[in-house]
């Protein structure tokens, strides 16, 4: 186990232990108070402690779907990047052209190992020409930003993890625009998605991005610490009467699961290389080179997995690590799976070894249950955009 | 803290049993608000011998899946087809309309908590 994160999925999934994990043991983010009060349930989620839901995951899922919702990601990592070859240095340790990134931009990316395998998945913010904020997740944030500093040898560059200095707090949702602009600025119903802006909240420096992790638009605004309750505050009482709820993690693994996205320790591991998961789009061949560019282009030329999405037939949903099975035998298994409260059906998925059509029909084994399930499109939800 | 009425025997497998001539059986308040929602049960088929701390069946929340145990040993001799039909009332009703199924017990004196000591448990 050690090679794999502590996941949501992982501690969910021991039935037996249903005592709270133990408090003292875990991380606070700035927004603890703000839980406890609000009644949240708390898990130990990659050694925070953090709400999985606070009243009904199901009924924070709708929430961010139709109106808004407000989630603590205070526990994710924030390393900034500094200096003259930051640029050149993050194209170089990542999946990622840094150096044609304008300022104010976000790319999503991956850092891989030297193997090809994924050691996490990441967004890189460009704020300025010299100066880089990039946001890993809390399972990883220690090994990426230990990997970081291993790969920064020979370039001017100074990383630094700030991740208990700041507050982040995301608004998903239909109404997020109208939230936050009342809030953090009118200025940022103007900001484009996957941008990213320097500005004033609560009077202090911070970061306002439009991304998110659930399909829905959205911003995700970092603040320093001590300014997350206050900000979470203003918020919630701006958003009040629209519809605007505490999320919790619970509502965010379905959210994301629907729109498709890759969750690390489930789609994405150690094992699995960028091409296994439908992103190869993310490595090119660049002249000043790659990390790891010897094992990325070979795997990108040999046999890779594939992800797919299901829809599984009856009541039970299919889990992390079920077998999935064609006629032949197995050709891989369920990544995530969950039922979905937007589509009102039970969806999975799974990666596999063998390229499937969309209308395919393969086998679950649901617990020695083979359950058939239909191959879908992915993403299984995407929001309509007028 | 969560509900846990005093008429009732406990186990510490989270469950709650009304014992009689026949023992209704169903999980505590404390384990469905850990479950969360309830999404799929499987029961024990009606007439099934079961023995003492055997699984019987399962319960399935949005994120995770737990097993039913038998508190005592006996025949099912009901199940809840409404709970199997709508799981959701698990969740919403644990000690009432979320009932899981009833035992007929066969077996002596089982070992059963009362409300105090799975109080103390689950504290």
């Amino acid at each position: 186990m050690s090679d794999e994160p502590e996941t949501y999925e992982a501690r969910a999934q021991e039935p037996a232990n249903l005592e709270p994990a133990t408090v003292e043991s875990l991380r606070q983010t700035p927004l603890a108070e703000v839980h406890r009060e609000l009644g949240a349930r708390m898990i130990g989620f990659a050694g925070w402690d953090m709400p999985v839901w606070y009243e009904s995951a199901t009924v924070e899922h709708h929430g961010v779907r139709n109106q808004a919702g407000l989630f603590d990601l205070s526990h994710m990592a924030e390393i900034f990047v500094d200096g003259p070859d930051a640029a050149a240095f993050l194209s170089w340790a990542l999946l990622v052209d840094a150096t044609a990134m304008p300022s104010g931009r976000a790319r999503y990316t991956m850092m891989c190992n030297d193997s090809g395998g994924i050691v996490d998945d990441l967004i890189v913010y460009r704020l300025e020409d010299h100066r880089f904020l990039v946001v890993a997740n809390a399972s990883n944030g220690a090994t990426v930003m230990h990997e970081l500093q291993a790969r920064s040898e020979g370039f001017v560059v100074k990383l630094t993890d700030e991740t208990d200095a700041w507050g982040l707090i995301a608004l998903q949702g239909p109404e997020a625009e109208r939230i936050v602009a009342s809030v953090a600025g009118s200025g940022l119903v103007d900001l484009r998605y996957y941008r990213v802006a320097q500005l004033e909240i609560l009077g202090a420096p911070g970061l306002a991005a439009r991304t998110g992790y659930t399909g829905e638009d959205g911003f995700e605004l970092f603040v320093p610490a001590d300014l997350a309750i206050e900000l979470w505050s203003q918020m919630a009482a701006a958003g009040a009467s629209s519809g605007l709820i505490p999320a919790g993690l619970a509502c965010r693994d379905t959210l994301r699961l629907e729109a498709g996205m890759p969750l690390y320790g489930n789609e994405l591991t150690s094992q699995t290389t960028p091409f296994d998961v439908g992103s190869s789009r993310l490595f090119k061949v660049k002249p000043s080179g790659q990390f790891g560019e010897a094992a990325l282009v070979k795997a990108s030329a040999a046999a890779h997995d594939q992800l797919i999405g299901l829809r599984i037939h009856g009541r039970r949903p299919a889990r992390t690590g079920y077998a999935v099975n064609v006629e032949g035998g197995q050709i891989g298994t369920i990544t995530s799976g969950s039922p979905s409260p937007t589509l009102d059906c039970l969806l999975a998925i799974a990666r596999v070894s063998e390229p499937l059509e969309v209308g395919a029909t393969v086998q679950v084994d649901i617990r020695d249950t083979m359950t058939v399930a239909d191959v879908v499109a992915l993403p299984f939800y995407q929001r309509s955009r007028i | 803290m969560t509900d846990v009425p005093d008429n009732l025997s406990y186990t510490a497998d989270h469950e709650w049993i009304a014992t009689g001539e026949v023992f209704t059986v169903g999980i505590t308040a404390h384990a469905a608000a850990e479950l969360g929602e309830v999404v799929f049960v499987e029961l024990p088929v009606q007439g099934a011998e079961v023995a003492a701390g055997a699984t019987c069946g399962e319960i399935e929340s949005t994120k995770a899946v737990s097993e039913i145990y038998a508190p005592v040993a006996g025949e099912v001799v009901e199940v809840n087809q409404a709970a199997v039909d709508a799981p959701e009332s698990i969740s919403e009703d644990p000690y009432g309309a979320g009932w899981l199924f009833k035992i007929r017990a066969t077996g002596g004196e089982s070992e059963l908590l009362d409300a105090q000591a799975y109080r103390a448990l689950i504290a």
